[in-house]
């Protein structure tokens, strides 16, 4: 089945198969990213930019703020959860947990 | 490509989408198909409904949209009956409890915890005394702000209510600026006050005149691209072009048409105006507006009245606001009351507008700071007025921390929000009022509060702009502010400066407290505003002026309250939401 993901709101959750799934507010905990200097990121989530399936994976570019040294801006993408093959149900990653962004292999957008 | 918002449009948008609404409200939540959710509610906002935060499912923000924030008492009246009746949500709000409406900054009302199944009847209730949510969200013609006194305020140049009107009726349900790339908003002055708050909406009349064949013209200045959202604030700028009052639907019309013709809908973090300005400047948004757009020659701009405006200007020299008793031009009284951060009770509602009818008001008016305006209070009837129970809690001279409160919705209900911002900012006014002495000489001075970048609280434009943010406190993440200063409209607008940043939100108020003092002691004299004394000083002056500190205030809200079903509920874990309901409120099986 073909995963539907949208960004809504102004960026402020995003949808998995017509579902809220992830909000803005949460801390997530970046490494190995270049989003600021931070060895381990303190990054806020404050909108989400883009949004795409990568397979069973579902990923965002994040717009947010490091509370520990204050750099804003985009991160790369981030993975936020797996669709489960069997069931179609969306499965959170944690965000507390250490997450590293990474460049995309795929289109986000198919031509 | 068209961003996916784009193609639910235009499968469905507008007027159309009433119909549906109707067909769910009949039928009920779940005949809203599961997967098509989300297109659903990204329509349902042109019909003023807003689909509430996560927690909250099944249940709506409906936004009403008053015109210039212009009403009757009987208008007032049948918002605070439908609030009672249909805005109630499964657990009161401690500060405010069961049903309450919201007064926004756009002089619009906002009532929350309403049900698809009950919009039927509140549109026949709305409707029936000329109330409409048509268009209140959405991406289209907005709410048009201005002042709620034109016709009656004693200091005005142009009487801009007959062309509000005018301006309503042409682009309310109008299929040609019906789907625009984002939403539109429009404000209208002729006051010289500056009341309308033009430099932040995407199309402003600020009045002005000019001289045209030997006579004197009394009009408006036309200024474009202004808007506070995203970290992107941008003050309207002037494209050169002088309309007459007969002209302004056609210069208004042009406009918008050029936004919907050239506007971004690839998209929507680059689709207002202010970016399309941005790229082409002010010269081209007046050389296509002039070419495409408009079948007369457009004058060039006229001498406007900036250098009178105090409306929301941190001037030392008079109210940024119309809290008080004010001189109307018939010599009767408009009377500015105070509404706590905007939100009045349904009760509060209902006997004010019995009020106001009872003293012959003909005039209910929302400002854009959140407050209420009863007009046509006759002179020797003012003292009775004044002496009312009712003015007790909205007050026409309240204390300037809590007259100076701006507050947006926050995590009570705003999916965008990062903390909790209401009963947060009642909370600090309440603290402020009772510990912290105000310096000699200031009887004004605005507090704004928003939970995110949205800025619905126009936290940019404040003597303090409050943004929401998280931070860490002996480890645990906590909800903060990034706080700016200095921030202010009137004759040279400025955009707050961010000075500190992620300060905890229960060590605010006592940075509040020692940003006083330290104004107090350094300033270079009584007469001296917060706002000048702030554009004295460079950033780094500003952020060593005061420090955050713990004080006596309490903040019950200091945890992550986004992620709470609500954030005053006993049990406030996601999975003891009711939500979704039916239309009774009860809730409904889920999947699992």
């Amino acid at each position: 089945m073909t995963t539907s993901v949208h960004q809504l709101d102004d960026g402020a959750w995003v949808s998995v198969n017509d579902s809220r799934e992830v909000n803005v507010s949460d801390l997530w905990r970046l490494a190995r990213h270049d989003f600021c200097r931070c060895r381990l990121a303190d990054f806020l989530v404050e909108g989400f930019v883009e949004v795409a399936p990568d397979g069973a994976d579902v990923e965002a570019r994040v717009a947010g703020r490091c509370i520990q040294c204050g750099a804003s801006g985009v991160t790369d993408w981030l993975t936020l959860g797996r669709v489960d093959p069997e069931t179609d149900e969306f499965r959170p990653v944690v965000p507390e947990s250490v997450h590293v962004p990474g460049r995309r292999s795929r289109l986000a957008t198919p031509p | 490509m068209p961003s996916k918002v784009e193609r639910w449009k235009d499968e469905a948008y507008g007027m159309e989408v009433r119909d549906h609404l109707l067909r769910f409200a009949e039928e009920g939540w779940d005949a809203i198909p599961e997967d098509e959710h989300d297109a659903w509610f990204e329509r349902f906002k042109w019909w003023g409904l807003y689909h509430q935060r996560k927690g909250q499912e099944s249940y709506f923000m409906m936004r009403i949209g008053t015109p210039m924030g212009r009403m009757t008492p009987e208008q007032l009246r049948t918002v605070g009956e439908v609030a009672n009746e249909y805005a109630t949500g499964p657990v009161d709000n401690p500060e405010f409890g069961e049903a309450y409406a919201d007064f926004t900054t756009r002089q619009s009302i906002q009532l929350h915890w309403i049900k698809v199944e009950d919009i039927a009847d509140i549109w026949e209730e709305l409707e029936s005394v000329g109330l409409s949510t048509m268009q209140a969200c959405g991406d289209s013609w907005r709410n048009i702000v201005g002042s709620p006194v034109a016709g009656r305020d004693a200091d005005e140049l142009i009487d801009v209510w007959p062309i509000v009107q005018e301006l309503h009726e042409t682009f309310k349900g109008n299929d040609l600026y019906a789907n625009l790339p984002r939403k539109w908003k429009v404000a209208m002055t002729g006051d010289r006050r500056g009341s309308g708050q033009g430099d932040i909406n995407d199309l402003a009349f600020e009045p002005a005149t000019k001289e045209i064949d030997g006579e004197e013209v009394e009009g408006f200045n036309v200024n474009v691209g202004g808007g506070l959202s995203r970290k992107e604030p941008r003050f309207a700028r002037d494209i050169d072009v002088f309309c007459r009052p007969e002209n302004a639907a056609d210069v208004a019309a042009g406009m918008s048409a050029l936004f919907r013709d050239y506007g971004d809908r690839e998209d929507r973090f680059n689709a207002r105006i202010k970016f399309l300005m941005d790229e082409w400047g002010p010269e081209k948004m007046r050389s296509v507006l002039q070419e495409e757009y408009v079948d007369y020659e457009l004058p060039t701009a006229g001498e406007g009245l900036r250098d009178e405006y105090d409306y929301n200007a941190g001037r030392s020299d008079s109210h940024g606001d119309y809290v008080g008793v004010h001189d109307q031009s018939d010599g009767q009284n408009f009377v500015g009351l105070y509404v706590t951060v905007g939100r009045m009770s349904a009760e509060d509602v209902i006997d004010l507008a019995d009020m106001a009818q009872e003293y012959g008001s003909e005039m209910i008016g929302l400002t854009q700071r959140q407050n209420l305006i009863v007009g046509d209070i006759a002179d020797e009837d003012l003292d009775d007025f004044l002496d009312e129970d009712l003015l007790d809690e909205h007050s026409p001279d309240p204390h300037p921390f809590m007259r100076g409160s701006i507050a947006c919705t926050g995590t009570e209900y705003c999916s965008l929000s990062i903390v909790e911002t209401k009963n947060r900012m009642v909370r600090y006014g309440r603290w402020l009022r009772d510990n912290v002495p105000l310096p000699e000489g200031v009887d004004d001075f605005h507090i704004h509060l928003s939970g995110c970048t949205a800025s619905c609280a126009q936290p940019q434009i404040a003597d303090i702009s409050l943004r929401g943010m998280k931070t860490r406190k002996d480890g645990d993440a906590v909800e903060a502010f990034d706080i700016g200063l200095g921030g202010g409209l009137g004759e040279n607008p400025t955009f707050a400066d961010w000075v500190k940043m992620r300060v905890p939100a229960d060590e605010v108020p006592g940075y509040i407290a020692n940003l006083l003092e330290a104004f107090e002691e350094e300033r270079d004299s009584p007469e001296q505003s917060f706002r000048d004394f702030v554009a004295e000083r460079d950033e780094d002056e500003l952020a060593g002026l005061a420090d955050g500190e713990e004080t006596s205030y309490e903040d019950p809200y200091l945890g992550n309250t986004k992620m709470t079903w609500y954030p005053y509920a006993e049990d406030t874990s996601m999975d003891a939401s009711p939500a979704p309901t039916d239309g009774t409120g009860e809730p409904l099986p889920s999947d699992d």
